[in-house]
């Protein structure tokens, strides 16, 4: 098979795309395609700081990578989980990125605060992911504030978005598919942009990009992740895909151009209240993320009171 | 033919594809969902193999 730009042998075929490429042409196609998801979304403005949620993963390290390659100013923000070896990998693997670039780069651990996903998983008797991500948003949240940044962008491809798509479609949320966009502006002065450049970018392009640019990450999946709804979603598509490529991306592409705008009713309003925690914004006394911690918090310390009888 | 499996860690012997595309099927992987690699080089479907070959199967797949 030969490159379509160049006609050199190609190491990757994007059949969504109908094309083929050699090592040099896929970097410059990559990076073109989520410039251009930049610039069309209007993800980033002209000197805006970004803050890149780094995982450890192909997504979050390729994006970072593109990012940086384009010129924006970028922050690199790990959240360290807390699950053992996996967590310790991904935190590696994302300091060893930043210091080969000499990148801005800063981690919280969520071990610090003795709220580890392990920790909440066993106190809330809750899906990890669940408290994950209230984690994560909460973190990420803070941590734009915390080094000025005006944008927060965070690794999700195509793949991640068509399953999501797929799930609140199946269900029918409508609440949840008037939050899925690639850009979602902020709804309180101490919130930020949020962005998914990579949401026309599918898992193989990202992983293929990861490996030509020589890029170290970590290719095991979240322990927790094993069973997760999405990864049944994602086969499915992956099935479909493979008998008629260009569905998930035409399944996401035209949900935001054409389907998303019946969606747009149920918008959230600005939460009205100071979270008495952490001093976001919070719909009650306190944020979600605060009252996970003081549930994690109480069930913990009655759970020792228990086994200390 | 040494094929790795990634991230399982799973190594199998596959004796004969001609292709990558033969061996996706033989193994029943799904195309699309792994990174085909051989040394440092990312193969195409279309791309021969041969029997001294060996081959990592890198799972592209997240779960987030």
């Amino acid at each position: 098979m030969k490159c379509t730009r160049c006609r050199k042998p190609a190491e990757v075929k994007i059949r969504a795309h109908n094309s083929a490429f050699c090592r040099d042409c896929y970097v410059v196609f990559f990076r073109r395609r989520v410039r251009k998801a930049i610039d069309t979304e209007k993800m980033i403005g002209k000197g805006e700081r970004v803050l890149v949620a780094i995982s450890g993963g192909k997504d979050s390290l390729a994006l970072w990578d593109v990012l940086h390659e384009e010129g924006f100013e970028t922050v690199g923000f790990h959240l360290a989980l807390g699950i053992g070896a996996y967590s310790e990998r991904s935190e590696t693997k994302s300091r060893e990125f930043a210091e080969a670039r000499g990148l801005e780069f800063h981690v919280h651990a969520l071990d610090d605060d003795g709220l580890s996903v392990p920790d909440m998983m066993v106190a809330t008797r809750r899906p990890a992911c669940a408290a994950c991500g209230t984690a994560k948003r909460h973190h990420f949240d803070t941590a734009a504030l915390e080094y000025s940044c005006q944008v927060v962008a965070t690794g999700h491809n195509l793949d991640d978005e068509a399953a999501r798509l797929f799930g609140n479609v199946l269900r029918w949320q409508v609440d949840h598919l008037a939050r899925q966009r690639p850009v979602m502006q902020p709804t309180h002065e101490k919130f930020v942009r949020k962005v998914k450049p990579l949401y026309l970018t599918s898992e193989l392009e990202t992983a293929s990009f990861a490996f030509l640019r020589g890029i170290p990450y970590v290719v095991e999946e979240c322990p927790n992740a094993a069973g997760a709804t999405q990864l049944t979603y994602k086969a499915v598509l992956d099935q479909l895909e493979s008998q008629s490529p260009g569905s998930k991306l035409s399944f996401v592409n035209e949900f935001i151009n054409r389907g998303s705008a019946g969606f747009i009713a149920k918008e959230r309003e600005t939460a009205p209240n100071t979270c008495g925690g952490c001093g976001m914004p919070s719909f009650g006394d306190l944020c979600s993320f605060c009252s996970l911690s003081a549930e994690v918090r109480r069930k913990t310390a009655e759970r020792n009171a228990r086994d200390s009888r | 033919m040494k094929i790795t499996l990634t991230p399982q860690g799973r190594e199998v012997e596959v004796a004969r594809a001609k292709r990558v595309a033969d061996l996706l099927d033989q193994l029943g992987v799904t195309p699309g969902t792994v990174l085909v690699i051989r040394g440092e080089q990312l193969l195409t479907d279309d791309a021969r193999l041969s029997a001294s070959d060996e081959i990592e199967l890198r799972s592209v797949v997240s779960g987030g």
